[in-house]
């Protein structure tokens, strides 16, 4: 299968900002689908990088093009039971797939490594952007209902505003945010299913599992919020939040006030 | 550069952020205008012969550029090589339109952008960063203004 190789190093090797690099040892594969005793296990010391969804490894850290590219979606990223201390690995559903065996220098590398690949993906990355999109929806018209209701001189009516918990569903964080190692990459082991709400439905339950890959009806197709309009690099605005941020600058200045205060009030209140 | 084809292949097995057939030219010169299906999928596009399963090659959106041609046609092209474009006609200007914004919005860096927009517009209103419910509120990736391109 044909791939734009050029612009795919020049992505790998352009000083755009990593997603993590680091030098890992990455098993040799010999065709076996699991390391046999009596077969010598090796590993060659190359220089990794991400970048998105992308992880590229270079036979040196300065070398001008990446030897191998891998592509994270649909993987789950896992702890390993090689003989190997600080190994982990990133295996794919489709049976017969090979896993990319890859071992860390120290217990902290390699905590960051798992943890950047395991929410390397594309789905996962929209996954967030959307609940964000929500989230700032929600915090615009929660700030438009309290502008039109009668305004309160007492210090508990703005505390309640800014502390709403309509905002931002900070309970429940999903259980799998501290089995972080597991089943990250594309859920497909998890049964996202049960705590997962329909995400059309515009509630403010906590972000759902990150999800298998879902079908394009339940994507864009179906999805409520307005297509983003032609952005500008700098500001990826739609046609609403646009309006949002007139909002959002008009009031901005009443809650930076209103904020100041409360931080102030907390200070004096927690000495 | 290897790659682990298996699993691109894999991926262009999923189900599709938008799929067409569109007429496709490639960049090398006395290229012509073929039927091909396409396929959105995450950050790539599938090109394949209409009447076969698996693609004869992907193209990874990152750094790209979406640009409208005369009508009914859009280009993709590389950030290193602004000339060479692959050029795709549609049935029409409104599935032009289609693509265009779809494709605009498909690389992982837009993403990127639009996740550290957001964050930032909801802690400027509410005081509190969206990202901490993830855990994920240190990381470098999602830093204002850190990033260049």
């Amino acid at each position: 299968m044909k791939l734009n190789e050029r612009s795919v190093v020049h992505y790998a090797t352009c000083d755009s900002p990593a997603d993590h690099a680091g030098f890992l040892r990455k098993r040799v594969e010999r065709h076996h689908h699991h390391a046999h005793h009596h077969h010598a296990t090796s590993y060659q010391r190359r220089w990794f990088v991400l970048k998105g969804n992308l992880l590229f490894y270079f036979e040196e850290r300065d070398s001008r093009e990446p030897m191998g590219l891998v592509v994270l979606e649909g993987c789950t990223v896992e702890l390993c039971e090689a003989a190997e201390e600080f190994a982990f690995a990133i295996r794919f559903d489709d049976a017969g797939a090979r896993a990319y065996v890859l071992v860390a220098d120290g217990h902290a590398a390699m905590e960051a490594w798992v943890k950047a690949l395991s929410r390397a993906s594309f789905d996962y990355m929209r996954l967030v952007v959307r609940e964000l999109e929500k989230q700032l929806e929600e915090a615009c018209k929660s700030l438009a209902a309290c502008r039109k209701s009668p305004r309160r001189s007492s210090s508990s009516g703005r505390k309640r505003h800014l502390s709403n918990p309509a905002l931002l569903p900070l309970q429940e964080k999903p259980a799998a945010l501290e089995n972080g190692y597991s089943t990250w990459g594309s859920g497909d082991g998890v049964p996202g299913g049960a705590a997962c709400p329909d995400r059309e439905e515009g509630h403010t339950k906590p972000p759902p599992l990150p999800p298998r890959r879902r079908s394009a009806a339940s994507s864009t197709a179906g999805s409520p919020s307005p297509g983003l309009s032609p952005a500008m690099p700098e500001s990826p605005v739609s046609p609403e939040t646009a309006c949002f941020s007139k909002l959002h600058n008009w009031y901005g200045q009443e809650i930076a006030a209103l904020r100041r205060e409360w931080q102030e009030r907390q200070k004096r209140g927690h000495p | 550069m290897r790659f682990n084809e298996r699993e691109l292949l894999c991926l262009a097995r999923q189900p599709a952020e938008k799929a067409a057939e569109v007429l496709m030219r490639a960049p090398k010169k006395g290229s012509v205008l073929k039927k091909r299906l396409v396929k959105l999928v995450v950050n790539f596009l599938f090109y394949f012969r209409t009447d076969e399963a698996e693609p004869i090659g992907a193209l990874l959106l990152e750094h790209c550029r979406i640009t409208k041609e005369e009508e009914n046609v859009f280009s993709i092209s590389f950030l290193e090589e602004p000339e060479r474009k692959y050029c795709f006609e549609c049935d029409s200007e409104e599935q032009c339109q289609e693509w265009i914004e779809a494709l605009k919005r498909a690389s992982y860096e837009f993403m990127r952008r639009s996740l550290i927009f957001y964050r930032n517009e909801i802690q400027k209103m509410t005081g509190k960063d969206p990202l901490e419910q993830y855990g994920i509120s240190e990381e470098a990736r999602f830093q204002l203004g850190t990033r260049k391109q």
